[in-house]
């Protein structure tokens, strides 16, 4: 053990190794997220993103004081939006940092490249954090694993990408390394640590809604360990530490608020903090007084605390006093609730439950690492490992309710793979003693037997068999080193498959899943040629350069964000779904009949109507295809005259074209997806998603067609002035006639 | 009868818990036994003035109601961290380490509840 290799002893070399393996993981862990920006460009992704972009170049160029009082008056028109007040602003805040560190500097870099990168650059740090977290509970083996598993896992990488700029980016480092910092100072009863998991619970809370589970895990691991008899002055300091300092701390956060003192969510943690000065206080005074008759008062007068508290708090619940758990936290009991009571929730396809194979989809291996985990959690259970077992059950249970909590999920399966795999490791990759173990049971008597299959021996023996005839087989000592040795390389080997099986898969899903930014298509053709589908920033740049700069534009929530980033104009409702009768009313207006639609258009001063439309391209994800979301969600708000089945043909079918009930061919949604579509795609035209035939002649009188993109993917319509003469639009176009019937040029 | 015994035991051992007190109570500890029964007094102070005139400015409230109990409880910690029959529970501490400790929660919170006074 003793080798210097450049002037450095052993640990000195250990830790050199570890700070390498680290920065490789780092530059793995980023290196995979950036397939979109190779492929594609640096674009932001998706559509919430495009908000968190769009807010953080207003802090950067307006500053800080602006951002936090800014009245969003384009957004939720004509309701606006408070955007200070419910957003959370660490991602923004974050950016802009770097922004301006980066610029204080001189690196002039461009505050969208900021953007697209953050999420990369905090995968690096995660990490790290995790490579705390599996040192903190096991060992620096187990960190390295479970750094290099969370560096690639795919349950991570699916929201953070280089361009993903949303809130999980940051949010999950800040996850772990909070988990990490709590686990250190109840390790140590550390106030500074307590504090310093306070002041990044506080960064948590500012930057995800996720920081609830923070909240309710921590004070369950407490709770558990009080339950299990195991109080301790360490878990007192760093829990009484963490919880004032995080609770007063969290408040400053408008979108947060008051809600910790009196919202359900957050009254586990007073609770537990509550209860933990009684056991403190009891254990204090079990130290002065060791009489029994009293220890035993102390216990009744706790318990009888303990149930007035909980019936306080269930009185209050009812009384109001404290508002009940939301409905969004009520869908993670009860899967079904949010598809009676909230479609718009359950209209989300992340917050479906999870397939089965999504976590072998996201995790690989790791999934079934985790139960192993578990056990060696068990086997040492010490305060840090309940903590462990807990996040592990409960962050599997909503993973399985919710697809897009496997995200929660991914850290712990990383370290308690990390830890199970160390546990492999350290006996079977630990070969001092093998060599040992072969003399001793070379030395050791075995039962006398008969040479048999010289031939096999001849595997692992160095020396042939032939030359110790007089020995049996079983003694000769290149056989006990081979029987030593066998199964240590079997399982090492076994093990250095499936991580390389691992890697395999982790780069695979991420190029071929998870990296396509959806702004942004491509395609194939059938000879292996590349297209890129660019319709929807075709649409966007169309109207910010032809419309009027305050122009309403009507679309279906999913595209708010997107039309407020990219094209900079007025939206009805977008991707932050807070008013749920104002979606309701988009979703009325976009299955009404026309005149019904023009009518609510007019009044909500709407000037374009945005449809998505994949007909033509074979795009699924399009407007037909949620339409039935929209007709629920208007259905929940105006039930009278909206009936879900009505969108149904006879055969109960949810068909498109001729085929179509008369409620859905006389929807605008219709009209406007197919208006003039069997122009392009000739009399025998088929719809390429649905796969049925297209309806002919649709006429459409009140709107007036704008603008349609190269693949037809996002058809932009005007919303026709009154007439001059008072007329009805319809009377109008029939004196007219249709206006492309002879003006009809392609 | 039996309600009579059980009173008396508790008397006797509350008494008893008094005089461990004094007897066992080094003087640095008291100090800070002191300064928590005060962080209550400001606590309960404020409390009772919520409870009587409105919670209106309920973040000044807050701020101040929480710094009387984070007082409260930074002091327990310390005490439970400077008590020296705790020594051994706590690894790798001193009675120095505790008080910085101790400082840099306050500054935290301290910077925390005056952003939070308004």
């Amino acid at each position: 053990m003793a080798y210097k290799v450049f002037g450095l002893t052993a640990s000195d070399q250990t830790s050199l190794l570890r700070i390498a393996i680290l920065g490789l993981i780092s530059i793995v862990a980023v290196g995979s997220r950036l397939y979109s920006v190779i492929r594609f460009e640096s674009v932001i992704h998706e559509f919430d993103p495009w908000f968190n972009y769009r807010t953080t170049r207003y802090l950067v160029d307006n500053g800080f004081d602006k951002f936090w009082n800014w009245f969003d008056e384009t957004a939720w028109y004509p309701l606006g939006r408070v955007v200070g007040g419910t957003l959370y602003p660490g991602i923004m805040v974050t950016s802009a940092t770097i922004y301006n560190a980066l610029h204080l500097v001189n690196i002039p870099v461009d505050i969208r490249n900021v953007c697209v990168f953050l999420a990369p650059a905090f995968s690096a740090l995660t990490a790290l954090a995790t490579y705390q977290l599996g040192k903190e509970v096991k060992n620096a083996t187990a960190g390295l694993l479970a750094a290099a598993f969370i560096g690639v896992a795919p349950g991570y990488i699916s929201r953070s990408v280089a361009g993903s700029y949303d809130n999980e980016g940051i949010a999950i480092f800040l996850l772990v390394f909070t988990f990490f910092l709590w686990l250190r100072s109840v390790r140590l009863g550390s106030a500074l640590y307590g504090a310093l998991t306070a002041i990044f619970y506080f960064y948590m809370v500012s930057a995800w809604g996720g920081y609830v589970f923070i909240i309710n895990l921590i004070p369950l691991h407490v709770f558990a360990l009080l339950v299990m008899g195991r109080y301790s002055n360490r878990l007192y300091v760093a829990y009484s530490t963490f919880y004032v300092l995080g609770t007063l701390a969290s408040m400053q956060i408008p979108f947060v608020g008051f809600q910790p003192t009196f919202t359900s969510e957050h009254m586990a943690a007073l609770g537990t903090f509550g209860l933990i000065q009684l056991v403190a206080f009891a254990s204090y005074v079990r130290t002065l007084v060791p009489s029994d008759q009293f220890r035993m008062l102390i216990r009744l007068s706790i318990l009888g605390l303990f149930v007035v508290g909980f019936g306080g708090l269930v009185l209050l619940t009812m009384t109001k006093v404290i508002a009940p758990w939301t409905g969004r936290f009520y869908s993670l009991w009860d899967t079904a609730y949010a598809k009676v009571h909230i479609p718009i929730i359950a209209s989300v396809s992340e917050h479906q439950p999870t397939a089965w194979p999504n976590f072998f989809f996201d995790l690989n291996m790791l999934i079934w690492l985790l139960p192993a985990g578990i056990y060696f959690s068990f086997r040492e259970l010490s305060d840090n490992h309940v903590f462990l077992i807990l996040y592990s059950l409960f962050a599997a249970y909503f993973a399985g309710v919710m697809v897009r909590l496997i995200l929660t999920l991914t850290p712990i399966v990383c370290v308690m793979a990390g830890v199970a795999m160390a546990n492999v490791f350290e006996i079977y990759l630990d070969f001092s003693k093998t060599k040992a173990e072969a003399e001793n049971m070379a030395v050791a008597t075995a039962p006398a037997e008969k040479e048999k299959e010289k031939g096999k021996s001849q595997g692992g023996a160095g020396e042939p068999p032939v030359a110790v005839a007089a020995k049996t087989l079983y003694e000769t000592a290149g056989f006990k080193r081979f029987y030593a040795l066998f199964p240590k390389i079997v399982v090492v080997a076994n093990f250095l498959y499936f991580l390389c099986m691992f890697q395999w898969h982790c780069s695979w899903i991420t190029s071929s899943a998870y990296s396509s930014p959806s702004v942004v298509l491509a395609s194939r053709g059938p000879d292996g040629s590349h297209h890129i589908i660019d319709d929807f920033r075709e649409a966007y740049y169309w109207l910010q350069m032809n419309t009027k700069a305050d122009a309403k534009v009507l679309s279906w929530w999913d595209y708010g964000y997107q039309l407020a980033g990219m094209a900079d104009r007025t939206t009805l409702v977008d991707n932050n779904t807070w008013n749920n009768t104002h979606i309701a009313t988009v979703g009325k207006i976009l299955a009404s009949d026309e005149d019904t639609a023009y009518e609510l258009a007019r009044r909500h001063d709407v000037d374009y109507v945005l449809v998505v439309f994949g007909g033509m391209l074979g795009y699924s994800g399009d407007d037909i295809n949620k339409f039935l979301w929209m007709i629920r969600i208007a259905q929940g708000v105006y039930p009278d005259g909206f009936k879900e089945e009505d969108f149904y043909n006879a055969a109960g079918e949810y068909a498109i074209g001729d085929t179509a009930s008369p409620t859905m061919r006389r929807s605008l949604m219709h009209k406007l997806c197919y208006y003039r579509f069997h122009e392009v795609m000739g009399p025998q035209g088929f719809d390429r998603v649905r796969k049925q035939k297209l309806p002919k002649d649709i006429t459409l009188d009140n709107f007036e067609e704008a603008y349609t993109t190269e693949n037809w993917m996002v058809r932009i319509y005007k919303v026709k002035d009154l007439d001059n003469y008072g007329r009805s639009h319809h009377a109008v176009s029939a004196f007219e006639g249709p206006r492309f019937k002879n003006d009809f040029v392609f | 009868m039996a309600s009579e015994t059980q009173a008396d035991t508790r008397a006797v051992s509350l008494r008893s818990l008094v005089r461990r007190y004094t007897a066992q109570t080094p003087q640095r500890l008291r100090v800070i036994d002191a300064y928590m029964a005060f962080c209550v007094a400001v606590g309960v102070v404020q409390f009772v003035y919520c409870a009587l005139a409105g919670s209106f400015p309920y973040n000044a409230f807050l701020a101040g109601f929480g710094s009387a109990v984070a007082c409260f409880v930074f002091a327990a910690n310390l005490r439970m961290k400077t008590d020296p029959q705790n020594r051994h529970q706590f690894p790798g501490g001193s009675a120095e380490g505790a008080f910085g400790e101790f400082v840099f929660s306050h500054i935290a919170l301290h910077f925390v509840v005056a952003n939070f006074l308004g």
